[in-house]
């Protein structure tokens, strides 16, 4: 069967997503989507500015991909949504990753804010994927809400420190019924690629990438690393499928196995 | 707490007697440490730390890479008005100073931001002299509703106000409130700021506070470098800025190091600060508040700032001019003279080649 991640009904080609906001320049980001292999390309609505062609970051977006702009910078609902509506009236489609923070410090995102603006621009017909803090009932009323995906932080945005929230996303893989995609601290390729064998639908990656002494080799070395990582989630690695079928079974004596060796 | 306690608790602090114990170890440790305390910063303020300067850069940069990306953010000031009620002896707007004074009417304002939003910028900080009679909020108002046409984000650094008055302003559509206490140390705030509401220390102190609670996104705060010993200076804008962070979580907390410029008046700065001095207090102070943007203006060479942002910095100010309608006429009197000239495309220009990405535009929200 063929291995497809679907999104707001749009089957995407690859598992890495990226983001744009840290690069010395637009003109490497062409190169480092090829390089990565992504398909989905988050973009600052802020960042927006078609008064200023060269300079406007959508236009160094290439073809093919799907344009995720994101409501960076909002610190309540209404923001969110008002920036959401400002990226669909620009004409860049109806994707929306929903980022309300109200903390300048860690940016860590206001879960209870980001379910209200998914509420209202879900039923507005938007694909809205939420980034949040990894908390179950939060993801299960983003999802009840109408969210497409739900997006658990790894670490704080920019903190390349990993997948410290493990267990509590694994949690959400196990609960939550839309794709869950790990966003934030992703610092190193084996860190996407953990994320990946646990069974995340998909990460996304910024800092790591743009910050990277050289951009282009480490945004093909993040492609790669998904890639391995979903192919040995699918592969199901042993640890996870310990307790799905034991070798020898603990319960058979039930069946009447166990009296034949016991005999 | 208030920031009245934060300043109360250094005042009689023996800052020079606190310099003279600290050891290279302790040094070394603040450098490395992830969460400085407010002491710690102090240490990297002192004059050992300065044999440190290079560790600290490295990790400066580092830091801000991380946070903000290889970004620097442009703007420009726009002078509305000069009329001012102070007397502020370091200033060329002050009002013992004959001078033509001017305000721009709406049509002058549009006229301004034409030339200015060819440059491209987004971002706008609009600035008068502190006289309520001809500056009143109504006015500030009007020329921001002008302004949203043209600007995605408009910042103001006018005098301080009420924090209704902000609430209003940031309803009008200002995200932004810059304001200097220019002086930290209170004794001599009172001997440089003669006359007019400014000889309020503490209703200028509170000021940003107030804007916080009035919903602005961002608040930049500065002390005026070469008014004061800058390393005491320096240290209470750390502390008063660590303390708006924490008490503030939803906004935005940067600072400016602004050092005194040459001005009609003629005041000389009494407390030099050589560059040395100014890389120090950028690279202590981004250790200290990683989080935190750090704005430099062109009142500093073109030379140095070119150095200078590498090291901390994330937002510049380009294509400035200090007069009031002096984008569209060359003739008005500048507030103080700037060092750095280079427009918006030349500094742009200057950013590319260094690996860092001008940014043009940081907000939107209509």
């Amino acid at each position: 069967m063929k291995d497809q991640l679907i999104i707001g009904g749009q089957s995407v080609t690859s598992r890495l997503f990226l983001g744009t906001g840290k690069f010395s320049s637009h003109v490497i980001i062409p190169e480092v989507i090829r390089a990565a292999g992504a398909q989905v390309i988050t973009v600052a609505v802020r960042r927006f500015d078609p008064d200023n062609p060269r300079e406007n970051i959508v236009n160094h977006i290439p073809d093919g991909c799907i344009l995720m702009p994101n409501t960076s910078g909002a610190r309540t609902a209404e923001e969110a949504i008002r920036i959401a509506r400002l990226a669909r009236a620009a004409g860049c489609g109806n994707w929306i990753k929903i980022e309300v923070i109200s903390d300048a410090k860690y940016l860590l995102p206001d879960n209870m804010e980001t379910i209200k603006a998914t509420e209202v621009l879900a039923a507005e017909g938007f694909v809205v994927l939420p980034y949040m803090s990894p908390d179950l009932m939060a993801a299960k009323k983003l999802a009840q809400a109408g969210a497409a995906a739900v997006m658990p932080l790894g670490a704080p945005i920019g903190s390349n420190r990993g997948l410290k929230t493990k267990e509590l996303i694994r949690v959400l893989i196990e609960e939550i019924s839309v794709p869950i995609i790990v966003d934030a601290g992703i610092g190193r390729p084996s860190e996407a690629a953990e994320a990946m064998e646990m069974g995340a639908a998909a990460v996304l990656v910024n800092t790591a990438v743009a910050t990277a002494g050289d951009p282009v080799a480490m945004a093909q070395a993040f492609g790669l690393a998904v890639s391995a990582g979903r192919r040995a989630y699918l592969a199901e690695p042993e640890d996870r499928k310990r307790y799905a079928s034991a070798s020898s079974p603990l319960t058979g004596f039930l069946y009447g196995d166990s009296m034949k060796s016991e005999g | 707490m208030s920031i009245h306690h934060v300043i109360e608790q250094y005042k009689d602090f023996d800052i020079q007697a606190y310099f003279a114990r600290i050891t290279d170890r302790q040094i070394a440790s603040a450098v490395n440490k992830e969460e400085m305390t407010l002491l710690d910063y102090l240490t990297l303020l002192s004059p050992k730390a300065e044999a440190y300067l290079e560790e600290m850069a490295q990790k400066a940069h580092r830091l801000t890479i991380k946070r903000f990306g290889r970004t620097i953010l442009l703007y420009t000031p726009l002078y509305l008005a000069n009329y001012c009620v102070n007397h502020c002896i370091y200033c060329g707007f002050h009002s013992g100073n004959k001078i033509d004074r001017k305000k721009l009417r709406l049509e002058e304002v549009e006229a301004e931001a034409q030339i200015i939003a060819q440059t491209g910028l987004k971002h706008l900080i609009i600035l008068t002299g502190e006289s309520r009679q001809h500056s009143p909020v109504s006015y500030i108002k009007d020329c921001v509703a002008v302004l949203r046409k043209y600007f995605t984000s408009i910042s103001i650094e006018i005098y301080p106000m009420e924090q209704e008055e902000y609430t209003e302003l940031a309803g009008a559509g200002v995200d932004g409130v810059t304001i200097y206490q220019e002086v930290y140390d209170q004794e001599r705030y009172e001997q440089l700021h003669l006359a007019g509401p400014k000889r309020n220390y503490f209703y200028r102190l509170d000021a940003p506070e107030r804007a916080c609670r009035a919903g602005v996104r961002t608040v930049n705060i500065g002390a005026l470098l070469g008014l004061a010993d800058w390393r005491r200076e320096a240290f209470l804008t750390g502390a008063h800025a660590a303390y708006l962070q924490q008490n503030y979580l939803d906004v935005e907390v940067s600072i400016s190091p602004p050092r005194m410029r040459p001005h009609q008046g003629g005041f000389l700065p009494d407390a030099e600060v050589s560059d040395k001095n100014l890389v120090q207090y950028v690279l202590a102070y981004r250790l200290f508040m990683p989080a935190s943007g750090i704005t430099l203006s062109t009142r500093e060479p073109a030379a140095l700032r070119n150095h200078l942002l590498k090291l901390g910095i994330t937002k510049m100010s380009a294509g400035s001019c200090t007069a009031v309608g002096g984008h569209s006429e060359h003739n008005s009197v500048s507030q103080f003279e700037i060092s750095d000239g280079r427009n918006v495309a030349e500094m742009a220009a200057m950013l590319s080649r260094q690996g860092y990405q001008p940014v043009y535009k940081d907000w939107q929200l209509w």
